[in-house]
């Protein structure tokens, strides 16, 4: 059997890129190719990965300028025919602007870039990259971003919930939601999401920065894994 | 550029001023070097060449007031495998056909005007440094220097350049692995920010920044040059005044995005072997890197400055050839390869035009609508060519005899040592730096494995490897300030010590030296005094120093800095899974042991600035034969897999240093009055110099509770076959920091008044 091969895009200015490669690569042993803004084809891509960073320096607003690039008209085709598409940070950003995903990311609360290890709680193991996981797991995940301050109106967000599209959400290290463990000031502490279809997740904590022992941190190797089984 | 008819007119009806002895100083040159430039040409410059020299000739290029003493530093090694200041940036050697290339820039003058964008392209400039090179940048350090935090305007200042250095690097895509940040007075007005890269390439695919091969074409490459930052290397080359708002447009603008479009198109063209040389643009432009990648190659250049993509309008070609624009580089490229070079960049989005090309001759030749506007010897502009080169005059300053008579403040023996403790870990220069490090991507690529926090030096792992590099960034400036020779040497000693405790072997330095005026005779016996420090220490710890910046002028009619020579320091972690250690305790009933040299004297503490309010009259004790011997021992127990945590003393001396291990970690600690005796005695015998002298050449360490029964013989040997005294502290325990008859301190209240400072409200 083929080994699943991971479709990591990049945009001018993504710089997680390479970090997602080497996780799903080397830490994971997945095959995994980088994708070019411009390319429009997707043939042998088994999951679309949409990597952290500052696709088009963020300028205007983060993901707004990335959704236009041509390869994102080939990644909603893919998720429309139901591939897989997982979305982290910036990929979580572009994803929105794409309309694969509902709601939109404010500044954070404090309206400063805040990096550092967080936890979150899993919400949701009906999700085709969760479901080898356990529900209320708390992870311990580095989040890294200026723009993480997920918004919906509250149609939207009642309609997240009904349709049980929550997936992460920001938690303290026992897994309890409180205001001071909202560290971005998100709607619900809300870290993660799917589409309805289950089909397309992101998040925007990274789980390929804490993917190894070396880095002090291999929580995230289990979501990845987990994501990763999907495709398996 | 587009241009109308009616604008190529203005711009021919630009007509160059005529070069009187008032524009000669307006643009900061002196009498004699103006006589120097017509010596050069055989006749009076243009207004346009008269600008390139200008620049060229300033101090931020030319290194005319300092070049003289940085050339006594040590600067060759077999580590090394360019010598000092020979390209952009140094380059060691780090086994596995790999090279770190690594350097330290100061972006001062600019961050004084406009906090933000100053520190924002300090950033930017040291990263294209090190990716001029061909290595792409894994990490940066950065250290900061600021008045006193409660001043609303230093408060700007930290808030602008903490958001510039993060807005920049965070989106540039390279993590920030340490650094430091410090507060005094000393600084106010005159605040300091300097940058460091720290890169990774092949050995053997490196670039060099030169220009060769007659009839190879010249390309630019990257953003459009605009008006911004026109003279701004002449700016950095004066003292900060009521004036300098008005210089606010001499700071460029940075564009992190358009630079990591650089990064990568650059990279990506040196792959292609169709590149013979590259440079970045920096201080003075375009005139600046034409200048010097001709005189290094000893080729002459001829460019059309009207194919230079411009962002404005009617641009002379004094403008031109000056502006600062970012994001800005010089390629040089094999004839017949410039369109696979050329298609790189477009794929990147980035312009890539070739504006000339390489000649015969000597001479940089610069045209503008079809006439030279200046005709140059390559050689007679750069560093360690026809620049003028100064040996100053020096006089000790008199403040140091002030000094010297100074009364030791009378320590009280009632003291509750344990309020003192917390009064050290709850100041500025002590308490916890976390709001402003985590405004700073410090994990991106995925390498760090120590970074900002609980490390004495920042680490990170080579992919592909078993190794590490470990990186610092320090000096006191307050102990170069009372000792400029001893200061020297502890800002050396001081970030080695720092490597070595987070496992690497110190291999080489960069530096960023900050002073004041060299032209005031005080001020030049400090910097020669304090390199004459350096040296030394350098020497000592077989540490080269690679290359580095000067930034003179760092004072304002209030006085000048603390004399601030900032060492970066870089190491090399063999075996990084096993040997990076730590400062954190790692689990209860460990023993810990201190080593080094006698806890004595209190000069220089922070002790003494924050409860006697005086600096006291000397920096603090260094014996750099001691140092030696102790970073030695230290680095063979770490290696010998014996030790769980290890942290260097510095400002607060040895409490505070407990203290940091404890609260990274929550676990406290219990000293016992007899253990602590024999320290106690090998110092002056005074509590306080036992627990707050800042005496160099201090280490303390945990053995791990789970390695064989032999870890303490171990240690006792390592330290006596270097000739170290080693001490037994006690165990690490419970909830407490406890030094029996001194203090005793719950770990979480420790941690509370070390995390509370309030930076940013």
């Amino acid at each position: 059997m083929p080994v699943p091969k991971v479709g990591i895009l990049v945009f001018p200015g993504s710089n997680c890129d390479h970090d997602a490669y080497h996780a799903f690569k080397s830490v994971l042993g997945l095959d995994a190719k980088f994708i070019w803004h411009k390319e429009t084809d997707l043939s042998g891509v088994d999951l679309v990965l949409v990597p952290g960073g500052f696709s088009y320096g963020d300028y205007l607003r983060s993901g707004a300028i990335a959704r236009f690039s041509p390869v994102m008209q080939e990644v909603i085709k893919f998720a429309e025919k139901g591939g897989p598409v997982v979305g982290i940070c910036n990929g979580f950003q572009i994803l929105l602007e794409a309309g694969l995903l509902p709601g939109a990311m404010l500044h954070n609360q404090d309206l400063r870039f805040i990096c550092k290890d967080v936890h979150i709680r899993l919400e949701t193991t009906q999700t085709p990259f969760t479901s080898s996981l356990e529900k209320g797991a708390v992870f311990k995940i580095p989040i890294s971003h200026g723009e993480g301050n997920y918004t919906i109106d509250p149609v939207g967000l009642q309609e997240l919930k009904e349709h049980d599209q929550i997936v992460f959400r920001y938690c303290n290290a026992q897994g309890e939601i409180t205001e001071e463990t909202n560290v971005n000031g998100s709607v619900e502490a809300i870290a993660g999401i799917c589409n309805r279809g289950r089909n397309v997740m992101a998040m925007m904590p990274h789980p390929e920065r804490a993917a190894e022992e070396i880095l002090g941190n291999a929580d995230g190797k289990h979501i990845l894994e987990a994501i990763a089984e999907q495709i398996g | 550029m587009s241009q109308t008819p009616s604008s190529t007119q203005d711009t021919l009806a630009f007509k160059e001023p005529e070069i009187t002895p008032e524009l000669v100083e307006q643009h900061g040159l002196t009498p004699d070097e103006f006589n120097m430039i017509c010596d050069y040409l055989g006749r009076t410059p243009t207004y346009t060449e008269l600008g390139v020299y200008s620049v060229m000739w300033s101090e931020h290029c030319s290194y005319k007031n300092s070049i003289l003493e940085i050339k006594k530093l040590p600067r060759t090694g077999p580590q090394l495998l360019v010598g000092a200041g020979e390209e952009n940036a140094g380059l060691v050697d780090i086994g596995d056909g790999l090279a770190c290339a690594f350097k330290i820039e100061s972006h001062n003058h600019p961050s004084a005007v406009e906090p933000y964008q100053g520190a924002a392209t300090g950033v930017g400039g040291i990263h294209r440094d090190i990716f001029t090179m061909g290595a792409r940048p894994v990490a940066s350090l950065n250290s900061l220097r600021f008045g006193s935090p409660n001043n609303p305007r230093v408060k700007y200042l930290l808030d602008g350049v903490v958001r510039g250095i993060g807005d920049y690097g965070n989106s540039f895509g390279v993590p920030v692995m340490g650094g430091e940040v410090c507060f005094d007075p000393a600084y106010e007005g005159n605040p300091l920010v300097n940058a460091m890269s720290v890169g990774i390439v092949k050995v053997g695919e490196t670039a060099s920044a030169i220009a060769k091969g007659i009839g190879n074409p010249v390309i630019i490459v990257g953003s459009s040059t605009g008006r911004d930052g026109i003279h701004g290397a002449t700016f950095a080359s004066e003292e900060i005044s009521e004036e300098s708002e008005a210089k606010r447009p001499s700071v460029q603008v940075g564009d992190p995005f358009t630079e990591k479009l650089l990064l990568e198109a650059s990279l990506e063209a040196l792959q292609t072997g169709g590149v013979v040389g590259m440079q970045d643009m920096g201080a003075a432009g375009i005139a600046c890197s034409t200048s010097e990648m001709s005189a290094k190659g000893l080729a002459g250049m001829k460019l059309d400055l009207d194919k230079v993509p411009a962002r404005e309008d009617h641009m002379t070609a004094y403008e031109l050839l000056l502006s600062e624009s970012q994001e800005r580089m010089l390629v040089v490229a094999e004839k017949g390869h410039e369109q696979e070079i050329l298609d790189i960049y477009h794929k990147w989005d980035l312009n890539a035009v070739v504006i000339g090309e390489v000649v015969e001759g000597d001479r940089v030749q610069y045209m503008k609508d079809g006439v030279v506007k200046a005709d140059i010897p390559a050689d007679s502009l750069v560093l360690g060519g026809g620049a003028p080169q100064y040996v100053r005059e020096a006089v000790r300053p008199a403040y140091l005899d002030a000094l010297a008579a100074e009364k030791a403040p009378k320590l009280d023996t009632a003291e509750d040592l344990g309020a003192t403790l917390c009064r050290l870990l709850g100041s500025p220069n002590i308490a916890s730096k976390r709001w402003v490090f985590e405004q700073y991507d410090t994990m991106v690529r995925t390498n760090t494995v120590s970074g900002p926090g609980p490390s004495d030096a920042g680490v990170i792992r080579i992919k592909g490897t078993v190794k590490g590099l470990a990186a610092k960034t320090d000096c006191n400036g307050k102990y170069v300030y009372l000792n400029p020779r001893k200061g020297g040497q502890i800002a050396v000693a001081e970030s080695a010590r720092n490597v070595v405790c987070a496992g690497g072997q110190p291999l080489a330095v960069t530096n960023c030296l900050n002073f004041g005026n060299p032209y005031k005779p005080e001020v030049y016996w400090t910097f020669k005094e304090a390199l004459g420090g350096m040296g030394d220490a350098c020497r000592a710890l077989n540490t080269p120093v690679t290359g580095g910046n000067v930034s003179f002028y760092n004072e304002n009619p209030k006085g000048a800095i603390y004399p601030t020579p900032i060492i970066g320091m870089i190491g090399l972690v063999e075996n990084v899974v096993a040997h990076a250690t730590t400062i954190d305790f790692k689990a209860l009933s460990e023993e810990l042991f201190y080593v080094g040299a006698p806890r004595k004297g209190l000069d220089g503490s922070e002790y003494y600035m924050q409860v006697h309010g005086t600096r006291g009259k000397d920096a603090p004790e260094i014996d750099l034969d001691v140092e030696v011997r102790l970073q030695a021992a230290v680095l063979e127990m770490i290696r010998s897999g014996i030790v769980s945590a290890a942290h260097d003393l510095s400002d607060g001396g040895l409490a505070v240093a407990l203290a940091e291990m404890a609260l990274h970690s929550g676990i406290g600690a219990k000293i016992g009055e007899q253990e602590l005796s024999d320290l106690a005695e090998a110092g002056s015998g005074s509590a306080q110099e036992l627990l707050f002298s800042e005496a160099q050449s201090g280490v303390l360490f945990t053995l791990r509770g789970d390695s064989d029964v032999d870890a303490r013989k171990k240690a006792e040997k390592i330290c006596a076959t270097h000739q170290i005294p080693l001490y037994y502290l006690g165990l690490t325990a419970g909830d407490f920091l406890e030094i029996e008859g001194m203090l005793a301190v719950s770990v979480s209240g420790l941690k509370t008044i070390y995390e509370s400072y309030p930076f940013g409200k």
